[in-house]
């Protein structure tokens, strides 16, 4: 799982049946200091997420399908907790 | 999954009797500013895109699932056409 924080949003007509009614969230992963890690995703929001929370993300197939409460759905990457705090004790 | 354009498409005449009937377009990822994000890739369409159009696509096992019960040996799929976005950094 990665934290990341939600940018956007994005809207499909034209899908895939078994996405339709998914909400589909713009995310960007995070570090830990909170700079931006590489590209920003599609996920699929399971919690009711909105822009600008710090969330909790899965970026595997079956937990991603499971977090959307849908087997079979073709999609590799959901949003599944929005992040209260994050704490890191440094033991290097 | 990921923002991506579909720049090409892909005819491939001997090939996996799993990927018959299948069509592959070239697509180059995007970021959410619409620039490049690393080299584009063959992806199969699920969605009925078209090439210069914007959609999404997954990678992975899952890419093969709107093809079930055929077991499509593919890693990246379209599963949708983009309307539009928006994004607030």
């Amino acid at each position: 799982m990665q934290i990341a924080r939600v940018i956007g949003t994005v809207v499909s007509t034209q899908k895939h049946r078994r996405l339709g009614g998914a909400k589909l969230l713009l995310v960007q992963p995070l570090n830990l200091d909170e700079t931006p890690r590489g590209t920003a995703l599609l996920a699929v929001d399971g919690v009711g997420a909105g822009v600008h929370e710090k969330v909790l993300i899965v970026l595997e197939g079956r937990a991603a399908g499971e977090a959307l409460d849908r087997k079979g759905a073709p999609v590799d990457a959901a949003v599944i907790g929005i992040v209260d705090q994050v704490d890191v004790t440094d033991a290097g | 999954m990921q923002l991506a354009r579909v720049i090409g498409n892909v005819v491939v005449t001997r090939k996996d009797e799993q990927l018959v009937g299948l069509k592959l377009l070239v697509l180059q990822p995007l970021t959410p500013e619409r620039q490049p994000a690393g080299r584009p890739i063959v992806a199969a369409d699920a969605a009925g895109a078209g090439v210069g159009e914007e959609v999404f696509f997954v990678r992975g096992k899952e890419a093969s699932f709107p093809f079930h019960p055929a077991e499509a040996p593919v890693d990246a799929g379209i599963v949708g056409i983009v309307d539009y976005w928006t994004i607030e950094r």
